[in-house]
């Protein structure tokens, strides 16, 4: 493993393995979820360059395996909110590689009408409530969304999903509080690469690690290795059960390795505050390669791997094409949408 | 049903009959259930509609703020209440990343239905801290509505008409508003937006938000002993605003007088004047004169304070000028001041 100031955290022994049943469907259906996130974001990289996708792009390379994973588990009509690195959590949610292109490329075909961009997509008519790009910000209106279904008398869950860095943000704090006070049903998933933009976490926390401050709170905390997507599927899974048995607040604190800059398509292993992980790292960082090596341990038939593979590529070829053809915005939309 | 109330009377009636209206109405803050209730505005509340629709909170604005926004778009109507707007500071990243933009962001997918009600604080040394008002502030974000209720019925019909508006409302009350009484029909519905007319003239018109209205009224009557009508005209919701009647004021008298209750500088009396300037510049007699708070924190000792807001002799002594009047003697004159507040009625 990379050193700690290289950007991760040594993860805990997990007291569960990753091991729990996967149909063959799940697994595919997995693999396609991991792999939409995957290559939409590698073609943005290669469109990048061309400068008609106009928006701040925060990729997710290495992340992907926590929201799908996550996601994976929820229970119909869940409602989730998600920061800036968000692409894996629409794309998982929507499926919609055409509102996700149209969005990225600022068109008014996007869910935002190119109001959004990339730091800002949502889909509340598939849950995905609000992203946003000042760390921190979705997290008490998570909350609220909680304590609405408390109040309604639902049993409905919610989804908070921030970085490591959000922790530093006094409004966790409150949050985290509130939501445990109240014994809302809310799943905290912290996605923790160990960088706040360039600043590792040595130089920024106090404590001695993110689930052991959160413990004293009255919530469930679990972690669970971010790269490993069937591991995240299971310490969510546990949680859930939990929440379900007795309802509390929950805690999902899974590490993972940014591969490129924090925001931009690039790698930035040159620029020497970090370097570069090893062949052998790589691979155990990477949560598509690992999960790839999972299908193949489990003899998941390589030729349903690759239709799989091809089903996405063409998707996102289609979806493309397709934003790049479709119209802005008229100059009228500047005045819609502000006040109902 | 018509009945005297004050201020504060009006504020808890209005919460009331929307709580009753409506199940996803609910009200919380720092202390809205405690034994003083928000100054008597939240009374009653508690014991008609259990702590699940009126309940305290952590110390903790800007959780509690995304709070009620993640409440509004879950099909809830939250008020959250500050005992003084300068608290709201705490939570203005919520406020103008979120609660202002969050509709917008989405393509319009989103409603925001809250509202956020703040006091202003004055006097027996309120200081810095516990003393701002904010409005113009709040104004400055498109996506917000921001309200400044003066009178007892203002401060009922404007409130139920914030908590019926499916877009966020920054609701403004001035402490010193609190025990004016006045005639409210419950029945009277008043929209966001048009300004009042509290008295008519036609010499000159001032312009004014919440306390200052009271101030312009002073004012007012003082200068009708010397012939003077003044025009006052309460701008109540300052965001969005309604400009056409302050603008048919002015166009009618001639001059203007804008008294806010706020610091001039970058404030909304500049936002009002250059309204005025702009539309009525062939009809404008003098320029637009602006009164607001001195140019410094709020001072605590009562003679620095004193000079530190804008009153009803700054009104008088501008709206002379102006005329081209000799400065009349006002010291048989008694004004409003911490011991000696107007309690109307109106």
């Amino acid at each position: 493993m990379l050193p700690k100031a290289s950007g991760l955290i040594s993860v805990k022994p997990p007291s569960i393995n990753g091991n729990s049943t996967l149909s063959r469907e799940e697994m595919l259906l997995l693999y396609r979820q991991l792999l939409l996130a995957r290559l939409c974001e590698e073609r943005i990289r290669q469109e990048y360059a061309k400068d008609e996708m106009k928006t701040p792009v925060h990729l997710g390379i290495g992340q992907e395996a926590i929201p799908v994973g996550v996601c994976h588990c929820l229970p119909k009509g869940t409602r989730s909110f998600g920061t800036y690195r968000n692409h894996a959590l629409y794309l998982t949610l929507t499926n919609d590689t055409d509102g996700f292109f149209g969005e990225i490329y600022g068109k008014v075909t996007g869910p935002g009408k190119g109001k959004a961009g990339s730091m800002h997509i949502s889909s509340p008519e598939a849950g995905l409530m609000a992203t946003s790009a000042v760390v921190a910000t979705t997290i008490p209106v998570a909350v609220g969304a909680a304590l609405a279904n408390q109040y309604q008398g639902k049993d409905g869950l919610v989804v908070s999903f921030f970085g490591d860095g959000a922790v530093e943000e006094g409004v966790f704090w409150e949050s985290l509080n509130f939501a445990c006070l109240h014994r809302l049903r809310i799943l905290f998933v912290c996605e923790d690469n160990g960088l706040a933009i360039h600043t590792p976490t040595a130089q920024r926390q106090g404590f001695r690690s993110i689930p052991e401050a959160v413990q004293p709170y009255e919530c469930y905390v679990a972690n669970a290795d971010g790269a490993n997507l069937p591991l995240v599927i299971e310490s969510a899974r546990q949680l859930l059960s939990r929440m379900h048995a007795d309802p509390k607040p929950a805690f999902l604190h899974c590490t993972y390795f940014r591969f490129l800059e924090h925001v931009g398509p690039q790698e930035d292993f040159q620029v020497g505050y970090r370097r570069r992980p090893t062949s052998e790292e790589f691979e155990h960082l990477d949560p598509l390669l690992r999960f790839e090596k999972f299908l193949r341990e489990k003899e998941c038939p390589a030729e349903e791997v690759l239709r799989t593979r091809q089903g996405v590529e063409k998707q996102i070829d289609q979806s493309v094409r397709t934003a790049r053809e479709a119209p802005f915005a008229p100059p009228a939309e500047l005045y819609t949408d502000l006040l109902v | 049903m018509k009945s005297t109330l004050t201020y504060r009377q009006a504020l808890a009636l209005a919460l009331e009959k929307e709580m009753e209206a409506d199940s996803s109405v609910f009200v919380f803050g720092l202390d809205v259930p405690d034994h003083k209730r928000i100054f008597g505005s939240t009374a009653g509340l508690l014991e008609k509609f259990g702590p699940k629709r009126c309940f305290g909170t952590p110390l903790s604005e800007e959780a509690m703020t995304g709070v009620a926004l993640g409440a509004a778009i879950s099909g809830l109507r939250p008020v959250h209440v500050h005992i003084r707007v300068d608290f709201m500071l705490l939570g203005m990243n919520q406020i103008v990343n979120m609660i202002s933009s969050l509709r917008y962001m989405t393509g319009g997918k989103l409603k925001i239905p809250l509202v956020i009600r703040a006091v202003i604080g004055r006097g027996w040394g309120q200081s810095a801290q516990h003393s701002k008002s904010l409005h113009g502030v709040f104004a400055h974000f498109p996506g917000l509505k921001v309200v400044l209720p003066t009178t007892p019925q203002d401060a009922y019909s404007l409130l139920r008409s914030s908590i019926r508006d499916e877009n966020p409302v920054i609701f403004i009350e001035h402490r010193w508003l609190y025990d004016v009484q006045g005639t409210v029909d419950d029945q009277q519905k008043i929209p966001l937006g048009p300004p009042a007319l509290l008295r008519e003239g036609d010499a000159i018109t001032v312009l004014c938000t919440s306390w200052m209205a009271i101030e312009a009224m002073k004012a007012a009557e003082v200068l009708a002993k010397r012939g003077v009508e003044m025009e006052v005209v309460n701008v109540r919701t300052i965001a969005p605003l309604q400009d056409e009647e302050l603008i048919a004021s002015v166009m009618k008298t001639g001059h203007c007088i804008v008294a806010d209750y706020d610091w001039a500088f970058c404030g909304f009396s500049a936002e009002l004047a250059a309204r005025v300037s702009h539309a009525c510049l062939g009809q404008l007699k003098q320029p637009v004169e602006r009164l607001g708070f001195a140019h410094v924190p709020c001072p605590t000792t009562r003679p620095l304070e004193n000079a530190f807001y804008p009153s009803a002799v700054g009104i008088i002594r501008a709206a002379e000028r102006m005329l081209g009047l000799q400065e009349s003697d006002l010291g048989r004159e008694s004004f409003y001041s911490y011991e000696q507040r107007f309690k109307g009625p109106f």
